[in-house]
């Protein structure tokens, strides 16, 4: 292959979906994943032999993604490159950025470096999982539902022999039910939104969702519902965990009745017995590349699209989870729309045909994406869960107290000093766990707030790995040449 | 002139030392930062107190003096603050000046040799020598010097202490506070204006590192600070194995040079932490902060020069930042007397955090009307070497 036209990162439902898109536009694409199979997070599944009964049960739409890998692995103008990982991009100016790739195990010694200048980006890097500090959630055995989920997923196995699913969100159903797949016994379902809340949020006009779209929702949890009922597995709304306990691992939570803004009902706690407790309560879409390309973000921190997922910068566009978590039917629909949108820029024009798009379709799902983040965002009450003792930050173990304390000490407003002087965020995950929690917990919104997602190095790589300068290759008509893509300030 | 009102623009490390200098002699000071405190340059380096770097000159005696005043503030800030206030990390480590070619052998012994005459400790090393003080560092050494002056403090965490300690001094600091101009009377600022009101003031001073152009244009003065690119790469932590500031004997050239484009010289590090601090890069090309594949593959091609094991080691991010960059190379320290009551600390390039001590130090004499411990004129925006950038 001499030129790339679309170059897609992320082979989960949106980047699937955008590849295919693109393809079927006339472009000639790439697709990249940090991952050894296709499928994202939504359909994890093993590198070999993924069981019938196992995809019936732990999968939702699996024909759907068969048909998607075969269409794109048997498609000689679509290279499909697995183990790839981003590591930085270069930001051009009035064209998308140069992407800067290794290839291969990450523990593999010297992995390839490719460097490519594609015509067009279509931006699908999901999102990964937020979940709340409490006393005892750095404990083993606490873990996040995703990890819980990958883990059946991908290996078949469970977490844990007696487990409890916490947090908030309909992605709370389906990693119960993969953990009763895989032979473990939930012990309840614990949901932070009040049924009130959650009502409002599923059913309050204006109706607008279009009753098939509610209905396929509904059959996808409702299969998950009937599963949990089958187990008998209690679920519990208005409800939290407030603290893991145990000596070297969980052996019990503390569940307590909260109120609408998440604050506990005082003399409401009880224990529930566990060697396993799950718990998620957001997605945060994972941005280091869009935000190192120069993509605006929204003021909650996903990618700003227009109705044709482009985003602030020409030539990039941006699908799934990074433009606003939305689950997998949003993902597939934004995907072939940027794809279709990419192969346009990138061939100028393509086969790309007429109608809107499916960007009604987006809207329609987008729409009900709203209404699933005012029943189960985030509320503040859940502030006052966290100790001084509660670790807040856990690569470099900064409890609550000494960000709190530090922030007394030096009254700064700018997270950036107070990272510095209490080193949270500084750790190995660079603030992707604890950054939106750290914010939070702040008695002000910091001055320098969404500072945190600036991540140049999208993940640690070696010095020896990135050492040798490459040259860029040069860049396909009509774009600008990559060399001087970058003005530098004229001597005085 | 004690207890007259003093506007310091910029809580970076130059501003807080000011505040603090000019709190504890008596001046009512505000400090106002646009931003956060520490949130700019301050934030964006790796707290180098150095005096290898520098050529015998003006800037190598206020680096002589800077040294002495952050060697006392490492004892009595702590003292004063508590022991709550996170630790400000100084290490008088020393700093490991390393040639790897034969004619940057001559030129670092060349240095060293002048440096020596002007009362720098700078001892030569053999490269036996180098290795038992460094058992990692390339056997490929030519010319080693070890100068046991330089150290190193958090220079986010030192803004915060001297900021504090002006707080109890009884400076006022604002942040998120934006300076639009200065109010003139008769000639002479009598307050400035901002976006949070008017507020009086006998004296403004500037030190706002690289925006300080951008401060002093609001007072209607030309100021020739420019920013010059810096990228530094940070590493996960890892047992110490790097014991000293260990740079290669091209750095000394990278700092003196003017060139816009990039340069890269290696200065690798560890910090309190465990992790490796590797730069560092100079580009000028305005307040751009993207920061590219070359220049992180450069920083890590040239420490691993340096460090041959570094190769295995991952580097988790990489931060840029700003120097204020001057056209001679020298800071501006002093009254403006093109707007009486307008003055500078700014302009120290990629030394602010070692120099700001100094810098405070002269301008509360200055201010006082008392002798400088150095001689203040090389650092006044009137020097002959910026005539041509400040008229016109």
């Amino acid at each position: 292959m001499t030129g790339v036209d679309v170059l897609v990162i992320g082979a989960g439902p949106a980047g699937l979906a955008a590849a295919r898109a693109a393809r079927t536009a006339g472009a000639r694409v790439v697709l990249l994943d940090a991952s050894d199979v296709l499928g994202g997070q939504y359909w994890r599944h093993p590198l070999t032999g993924a069981r019938d009964a196992d995809v019936r049960a732990l999968q939702h739409q699996w024909p759907r993604f068969v048909a998607l890998r075969a269409a794109l692995t048997d498609d000689p103008d679509c290279e499909v490159v697995t183990g790839a990982q981003v590591w930085a991009v270069d930001r051009r100016d009035d064209a998308p950025p140069v992407v800067h790739v290794l290839t291969g195990p990450a523990d593999g010694g010297d992995r390839p470096r490719r460097v490519l200048a594609p015509r067009a980006v279509v931006l699908a890097t999901g999102a990964h999982e937020r979940t709340l500090p409490f006393p005892g959630w750095d404990l083993p055995g606490v873990h996040t539902a995703g990890a819980a989920q990958a883990m059946a997923k991908g290996e078949h196995l469970a977490v844990g022999g007696r487990v409890l699913v916490a947090g908030t969100g309909p992605f709370l159903l389906p990693v119960a039910a993969g953990l009763l797949h895989v032979g473990a016994t939930v012990v309840g379902v614990v949901e932070a939104g009040s049924l009130r809340r959650m009502a409002r949020g599923w059913l309050a006009p204006p109706y607008r969702t279009r009753p098939a779209v509610l209905a396929a929702k509904s059959a996808e949890l409702g299969g998950y519902v009937r599963a949990l009922a089958a187990a008998r597995v209690p679920y519990r709304t208005g409800a939290a965990v407030l603290a893991a306990h145990g000596d070297s691992r969980v052996t019990s939570v503390t569940v307590s009745a909260i109120d609408e803004d998440w604050t506990p009902r005082p003399g409401t706690g009880r224990r529930v017995a566990v060697d396993a407790v799950c718990v998620s309560h957001a997605f945060v879409p994972r941005t280091e590349i869009a935000v190192s390309a120069g993509c605006a973000l929204t003021a909650d921190g996903s990618v700003r699209v227009d109705a044709t997922q482009r985003t602030s910068v020409p030539g990039v566009y941006a699908a799934g989870e990074i433009t606003g978590i939305g689950g997998a039917d949003l993902a597939l629909a934004e995907g072939e729309v940027a794809g279709r949108a990419a192969a346009g820029r990138a061939t100028a024009g393509g086969n790309v045909a007429g109608g809107d798009g499916g960007a009604a379709e987006v809207r329609r799902l987008r729409n009900f994406a709203d209404r699933m983040h005012r029943a189960h965002g985030i509320r503040p009450g859940w502030r006052s869960w966290v100790e001084d003792d509660t670790v807040v930050c856990r690569c470099e173990e900064v409890t609550a107290g000494r960000v709190r304390a530090a922030q007394a000490a030096t009254g700064t407003r700018g997270l950036r000093s107070l990272k510095l002087s209490s080193r949270a965020g500084l750790g190995i995950c660079q603030g992707r766990v604890c950054g939106r929690n750290l914010e939070e917990l702040l008695p002000e919104v910091p001055l320098d707030a969404g500072r945190t997602a600036n991540r140049p190095i999208v993940v640690p790589v070696r010095l020896g790995e990135i050492a040798t300068p490459l040259a860029p290759p040069p860049a396909t008509p009509p774009d600008p040449p990559v060399a001087p893509s970058v003005e530098r300030e004229a001597s005085p | 002139m004690e207890g007259a009102q003093v506007v310091v623009v910029g809580a970076g490390i130059v501003g807080a030392a000011v505040a603090r200098t000019l709190a504890a002699t008596g001046f009512r000071v505000t400090v106002l930062d646009r931003g956060a405190s520490a949130g700019g340059t301050s934030s964006g380096g790796e707290g180098n107190l150095l005096v290898s770097d520098k050529a015998p000159g003006p800037e190598l005696d206020l680096a002589v003096l800077s040294g002495r005043r952050w060697r006392e503030l490492a004892a009595e800030l702590p003292a004063e603050l508590g022991p709550d206030f996170p630790d400000v990390e100084f290490e008088a480590k020393g700093g490991l000046v390393v040639a790897t070619t034969g004619a940057g052998a001559d030129a670092l012994r060349a240095f060293a040799g002048r440096q020596r005459g002007a009362g720098v400790d700078a001892r030569e090393l053999t490269a036996a020598e180098a290795a038992a003080l460094e058992p990692d560092l390339t056997p490929r050494v030519t010319a080693a010097v070890l100068y046991p002056e330089d150290a190193q403090i958090q220079p986010a965490v030192a803004t915060e202490a001297l900021l504090a300690s002006a707080r109890r001094h009884g400076a006022r600091v604002r942040q998120g506070v934006t300076v639009l101009g200065g109010v003139v009377s008769r000639g002479r600022i009598v307050g400035v204006r901002t976006s949070a009101g008017h507020l009086g003031a006998e004296h403004v001073v500037v030190a706002a590192g690289p925006w300080s152009a951008g401060v002093a244009d609001r007072f209607g003065v030309r100021l020739p600070v420019l920013p010059r690119r810096g990228t530094v790469l940070v590493t996960t932590r890892m047992p110490h194995r790097i014991r000293h500031k260990v740079y290669d004997a091209d750095y000394v050239g990278a700092v003196e040079s003017a060139a816009a484009a990039l340069q890269t010289s290696s200065v690798v590090e560890s910090t309190a932490a465990g992790t490796v601090l590797i730069g560092s890069s100079r580009e000028r090309r305005g307040f751009d902060e993207r920061i590219e594949a070359a220049v992180v593959g450069e920083l890590a091609a040239k420490a691993m020069v340096l460090f041959p094991f570094l190769a295995d080691v991952p580097v988790m991010r990489a931060y840029g930042g700003f120097r204020p960059y001057v056209p001679d190379h020298l800071p501006v320290i002093g009254p403006d007397p093109r707007l009486p009551g307008l003055w500078h600390a700014t302009g120290h390039e990629g030394a602010g955090i070692g120099l700001a001590t100094g810098t405070a130090e002269l301008i509360g004499a200055l201010m006082a009307g008392t002798e400088p411990a150095i001689p203040a004129a090389p650092f006044a925006v009137t020097r002959a070497s910026l005539e041509e950038v400040t008229t016109g």
